[in-house]
C-alpha cells in the first residue's frame, strides 16, 4: 500500500474518531442544578408536570438509593470516584419532541446531523427518537405504524397518555430496589422510549433511539420500557455518544422489556460513549411462553461500563439470548455479561460474549445462569472468548451457574488467547502491514458475532474496531 | 476460648506467637456471610465452631479398632495414624531412606529434633479463599501432623500415608500435613480422613502445605470419607517452583458439609501442576470447593479437573479462579468443572473465573452440568444390561478419567471399590 493511500486512510479514521467530540454552548431553560435531594426530584417532577404516583415512585426510589451501598465488594473500586453531589440530574431546553426535523432547535439538529441520524432514518428506520441530555428532541414514527396502534413515545408521555398500557409493567421487570443504580434511575429518570407493539403486529424495520450527552457533569438517566404483545415482533436499536469532557459524566439507564406469548424482541445497543462516561445500566427482559428476547450489545466507549442484560424466562419454551462484543482500550474497563433466569420448562438460553483488550484496557465477563428445581429440559450455552492484544492488557471472567432439575443442560466455556504470531506472519508475507494484519485478525475474531447484527451496524462496528486497533501494535 | 497455651511440649517462642495470632484471628475475623464472594452459594456454617473441643486420649479399644481399619494399601514407605489428634501409631522409614536424609516427623518430633526446618515452613501459608478465620482456629490448636522432608535427588518409591480419624462427639481435630520436596526429589503421599463411628458429629480443620522446590515431583492424594455428620475444612496450599511437577488428587465422599480450599502458587517457570477432584454427593451433603491457580512466572502449565456426581438433595459448589500475573507469558492454564445431576432435586453451582494480566497465554475454563445422556443409557439397555448396572457403569465411567491418573494399581482398586459400594446402595 502506498503512503498516500495510507494517509488517506488515517485521515478518514481521524475524522471518524472525533465524530462525537463536539458540544454546543449550554442554554438550558430547565436545570435542576447539581446534587441530588428531594427538592431535585420535586423540581424534575414539576417541570414534567407528572402525576402524583410517579412523584411518589421517584421519592421512594431516592430513599432506596440513599440506603443501598455501592456494590464495590464485587465490582470495580473505580465506582467510588463518582461524586453524586457534582452531577447535574436534569437539563432541558424545555423542548417537546418535534415531529418534523425542521422544528428541531438548530444546535440540536446539527448535533444529530453530524452524527448522521436523519440520513439513517431515511434509509431504513421505522421510527426514530433522539434524546439530547434529559429530554427527547425529536421523535417520529412512520404513519402507517401509528395506524396499526404502535406506540413509540418518551417515558413522560408514555406514563401520562397511556398509563393503562405502561403502568402495569413500569418498574416491575426491574424494581427500583434491584441495585443502587436502578434506584438512582428510578428517582431521576427522564427521557428514553416507551414502546408498545399490539398483538400480531410485526415491525419489519427497526425503531431507533439516539442518546447524546451535551453538558459537562451531566447525568443521563433514560428509562425505556418495551412491551411486545402476543405474537408481536420488533427490533430496537440505540446508540450513545458524548463529547470528551474534562470531568466524569454518568449514564445510568434502566431498560425493561416485556415479551408476551409468542412475541419477539431484539434489542441492539452500540455504546460509544467518550472515555469519561461511567456507563452503569440495568437491562432485563421478561419472556412469556414461546417468546424470544435477544440482546445484542456492543460496548466500545466509556470509562467504566457495568452492564449485564438479563432475560427472565417465565413461560414454557421461552428463549433468551445475549450476544455481546466489548472492546477495552487504555483507561477503559468493560465489565459486561449476561443473566439468564430459567423459570419454566423447556426454556433455552444462549450467551456469546467476545471481548478484546487493547493496551492497558481491561474487559470482564460476569454472568449468571440460574435453573431452579422442578424444571425440565432447560438448556443454556455460554461461550466467552477473550483476545488480549498487548502484554499489559487484562481480562477476567466470573460466571456463576446454578443448576438443579431434570434433564437440564448447562455448558460454559471460556478461552483467552492472543493473535498468533503465525497468523500475523502469514498475512504480512502477503503484503499487509502489521497493523492491518492485526486488524484483520481481530475482525475475524468477532466476525461470527458481527453477522448477527443488522448490516448497517456491522459495517459501522467493523470501522470502529479498526479505529480502536489503530496504533495498538508496533 | 482461653488464651492459647503451649499444646505440645517445649514449644518455641515463634510457635507460641503463631498460636496467639491464630487465636486472635479466629476471635476477631467475622463469621463468613452469604455476601462474601468467597462464600457465594454456600449454605452458611450454622454450627458454632466453639462447641467443638479437642478430645482427650482415646480408649485402647478405639485405638485397636482404628489400627485395624487403617489398611488402605499393603505397601507404604511409612505411615502415621492419628485418632482424635492423638498419635497412636507411626512406622519409621527404611534405614536406606533415613541414611539418605529423608525425614518423616510428627510435629512434636520436629520441635524436638529439627526446629529450624519447622520454623521455616510450618503454618506459613494461610488461605486466601475465605476461611482465614478457621485457619486461625487451626493454628491455635494444631498438634497432630506429619512433616515430610525429602532431600535433594532422593526418590521414594512407595507412598507415605497419613491417617486422621475422629471418634468423639463434638470433637475438634486440626490435622496438618507438610511436604517439603527438595530439588530433583520424588515423592507420593496419601492423606486419609475418616470417622471411626457413623454417629459422632466432629469438626475437622485440616491444613496441608506442599513446597515443591526446583524440579521436584510431588503427587498428593487425599481421601476424605468422614461420616455424614462431620463438618470438614481442608485448607491446602501448594508452592511450585521452577520445573516442578505437582499433582493433587482429592476423592471427596464424606462429611455433612465439606469445604475444600485449594490454592496453587506457581512461582517458577516450567512448572506443571495438575489438580484433580472427584466428588460423590448424596442425601443432604454439601461440597463447597474453592480453587485458586496463581501463575506468577512465565512458561508454566496448570490444569484443573473437578468432577461431581450428585444424588438426592445434595449440593456442590465449584468456584475456581485462574490468575495470571503481569509478565507471566506463555502460561497454559485450564480449569474444567463437570457436574452430573442424578436427581432433579440436586443442586450444582459453578463459578469458574479467570483474571488474566498477560497477553501471550492460553487459558480456558469450561463448566458443564447435565444428566445422564439418555442415548448412552439406551445403548446399554438395548444390549441387555439392566438399568441399575447401566447407571453404575455410566457414573463410574464419568470418574474414570480421574481415576486413570492414579499411580498405584492397588489404590485404583481401593478407590473403585469405595465408589462402587457407595453407588450400589444408591443406584437401585
Amino acid at each position: 500500500m502506498s503512503d498516500s493511500t495510507l494517509n488517506e486512510q488515517e485521515e478518514s479514521i481521524l475524522v471518524d474518531n472525533e465524530k462525537g467530540n463536539f458540544s454546543f454552548p449550554e442554554d438550558y431553560q430547565f436545570d435542576a442544578g447539581t446534587g441530588l435531594s428531594k427538592e431535585t426530584i420535586a423540581y424534575i417532577s414539576s417541570v414534567k408536570n407528572e402525576a402524583e404516583w410517579v412523584k411518589e415512585f421517584r421519592l421512594k426510589a431516592l430513599e432506596l438509593f440513599e440506603k443501598k451501598p455501592m456494590p464495590t465488594h464485587w465490582a470495580s473500586s473505580d465506582l467510588e470516584n463518582i461524586v453524586f453531589d457534582n452531577i447535574r440530574y436534569y437539563l432541558s431546553k424545555g423542548q417537546k419532541p418535534s415531529r418534523t426535523w425542521e422544528e428541531v432547535p438548530d444546535d440540536v439538529k446539527e448535533t444529530f446531523e453530524r452524527l448522521g441520524i436523519p440520513e439513517q432514518e431515511r434509509k431504513f428506520l421505522a421510527g426514530v427518537e433522539a434524546q439530547f441530555d434529559s429530554e427527547a428532541a425529536y421523535s417520529r414514527m412512520k404513519e402507517d405504524l401509528e395506524k396499526e396502534g404502535v406506540i413509540f413515545v418518551g417515558s413522560s408521555e408514555g406514563l401520562e397518555k397511556y398509563p393503562e398500557i405502561f403502568k402495569p409493567y413500569f418498574g416491575k421487570v426491574i424494581p427500583s430496589a434491584d441495585n443502587k443504580f436502578s434506584a438512582l434511575n428510578s428517582a431521576v429518570f427522564s427521557g428514553g422510549s416507551f414502546i408498545y407493539v399490539p398483538k400480531g403486529v410485526k415491525l419489519k424495520q427497526p425503531l431507533q433511539a439516539y442518546f447524546r450527552i451535551n453538558a459537562e457533569n451531566f447525568g443521563q438517566f433514560e428509562r425505556t420500557l418495551i412491551i411486545a404483545d402476543e405474537g408481536a415482533e420488533l427490533t430496537y436499536m440505540e446508540g450513545c455518544t458524548a463529547p470528551k469532557f474534562e470531568t466524569a459524566t454518568l449514564h445510568s439507564a434502566v431498560v425493561e422489556l416485556v415479551a408476551l406469548k409468542n412475541a419477539k424482541i431484539q434489542y441492539i445497543t452500540v455504546q460509544n460513549w467518550s472515555n469519561n462516561v461511567f456507563n452503569l445500566v440495568t437491562k432485563r427482559a421478561h419472556a412469556e411462553e414461546n417468546a424470544e428476547v435477544k440482546w445484542i450489545d456492543c460496548n466500545i466507549g466509556s470509562r467504566l461500563t457495568m452492564k449485564y442484560p438479563g432475560v427472565v424466562l417465565k413461560g414454557r419454551k421461552a428463549r433468551g439470548e445475549v450476544l455481546s462484543i466489548a472492546l477495552a482500550n487504555d483507561g477503559q474497563h468493560q465489565d459486561t455479561g449476561a443473566k439468564m433466569v430459567h423459570l419454566a420448562d423447556e426454556t433455552t438460553s444462549n450467551i456469546i460474549s467476545k471481548s478484546i483488550s487493547i493496551g492497558e484496557g481491561r474487559s470482564t465477563y460476569r454472568g449468571q445462569v440460574h435453573m431452579p428445581k422442578h424444571l425440565k429440559s432447560c438448556k443454556n450455552n455460554t461461550e466467552c472468548d477473550a483476545l488480549l492484544i498487548n502484554s499489559n492488557s487484562r481480562t477476567d471472567t466470573y460466571p456463576a451457574i446454578t443448576t438443579r432439575g431434570d434433564a437440564n443442560t448447562v455448558q460454559h466455556e471460556a478461552s483467552v488467547s492472543k493473535v498468533s504470531a503465525e497468523q500475523i506472519f502469514y498475512m504480512m508475507q502477503r503484503g499487509l502491514s502489521e497493523g492491518e494484519a492485526m486488524s484483520l485478525a481481530v475482525n475475524g475474531f468477532v466476525n461470527d458475532l458481527l453477522k448477527a447484527f443488522p448490516m448497517e451496524y456491522s459495517v459501522e462496528l467493523k470501522r470502529l474496531i479498526d479505529m480502536e486497533m489503530e496504533g495498538s501494535v508496533g | 476460648m482461653n488464651n492459647t497455651q503451649a499444646i505440645l511440649k517445649s514449644e518455641p517462642k515463634w510457635l507460641e506467637e503463631l498460636r496467639n495470632q491464630g487465636t486472635q484471628d479466629y476471635k476477631t475475623l467475622p463469621v463468613p456471610t452469604a455476601k462474601d464472594e468467597n462464600w457465594r452459594f454456600a449454605s452458611l456454617f450454622s454450627t458454632e465452631a466453639a462447641e467443638f473441643k479437642p478430645s482427650s486420649e482415646p480408649s485402647s479399644q478405639s485405638k485397636d479398632l482404628c489400627l485395624k481399619q487403617s489398611q488402605l494399601l499393603d505397601q507404604s514407605s511409612a505411615e502415621s495414624i492419628y485418632l482424635d489428634d492423638h498419635l497412636i501409631k507411626k512406622t519409621s522409614l527404611s534405614d536406606d531412606l533415613k541414611a539418605k536424609g529423608v525425614l518423616y516427623l510428627s510435629i512434636q518430633e520436629a520441635i524436638d529434633e529439627h526446629p529450624d526446618l519447622l520454623k521455616k515452613y510450618f503454618l506459613k501459608q494461610s488461605t486466601e479463599l475465605g476461611s482465614e478465620k478457621y485457619f486461625g482456629l487451626h493454628a491455635s490448636h494444631v498438634k497432630a501432623g506429619s512433616i515430610l522432608y525429602v532431600p535433594k535427588g532422593v526418590e521414594i518409591e512407595d507412598s507415605i500415608i497419613n491417617y486422621y480419624w475422629t471418634d468423639t462427639e463434638k470433637g475438634l481435630i486440626c490435622p496438618h500435613t507438610l511436604i517439603i520436596a527438595e530439588a530433583h526429589s520424588k515423592i507420593s503421599t496419601i492423606d486419609v480422613f475418616n470417622s471411626l463411628s457413623d454417629s459422632n458429629q466432629a469438626m475437622s480443620i485440616s491444613v496441608s502445605n506442599i513446597y515443591a522446590h526446583e524440579t521436584a515431583h510431588v503427587f498428593r492424594k487425599v481421601i476424605q470419607n468422614f461420616n455424614t455428620k462431620t463438618v470438614s475444612f481442608q485448607l491446602d496450599t501448594t508452592i511450585a517452583e521452577k520445573d516442578t511437577s505437582v499433582k493433587n488428587l482429592a476423592l471427596n465422599l464424606g462429611s455433612a458439609k465439606a469445604r475444600f480450599e485449594n490454592q496453587v502458587k506457581i512461582n517458577g517457570s516450567g512448572a506443571h501442576v495438575k489438580m484433580y477432584s472427584l466428588t460423590v454427593a448424596e442425601d443432604q451433603q454439601e461440597f463447597d470447593q474453592r480453587t485458586f491457580q496463581t501463575h506468577n512466572a512465565p512458561n508454566s502449565v496448570s490444569d484443573l479437573l473437578y468432577k461431581n456426581a450428585l444424588f438426592d438433595t445434595s449440593r456442590t459448589i465449584f468456584s475456581g479462579l485462574i490468575q495470571v500475573a503481569e509478565g507471566a507469558q506463555q502460561t497454559d492454564a485450564y480449569q474444567t468443572n463437570r457436574n452430573l445431576l442424578l436427581d432433579p432435586r440436586a443442586d450444582a453451582n459453578s463459578l469458574p473465573g479467570l483474571e488474566i494480566l498477560a497477553n501471550d497465554v492460553k487459558c480456558s475454563h469450561g463448566a458443564t452440568t447435565g444428566n445422564i445422556d439418555p442415548e448412552e443409557l439406551f445403548y446399554l439397555l438395548s444390549r441387555g444390561i439392566s438399568h441399575r448396572v447401566a447407571m453404575q457403569l455410566i457414573v463410574l465411567g464419568f470418574f474414570e478419567e480421574i481415576i486413570d491418573e492414579l499411580d498405584s494399581e492397588s489404590l485404583i482398586n481401593t478407590i473403585r471399590t469405595l465408589l462402587e459400594t457407595k453407588f450400589s446402595a444408591k443406584l437401585s
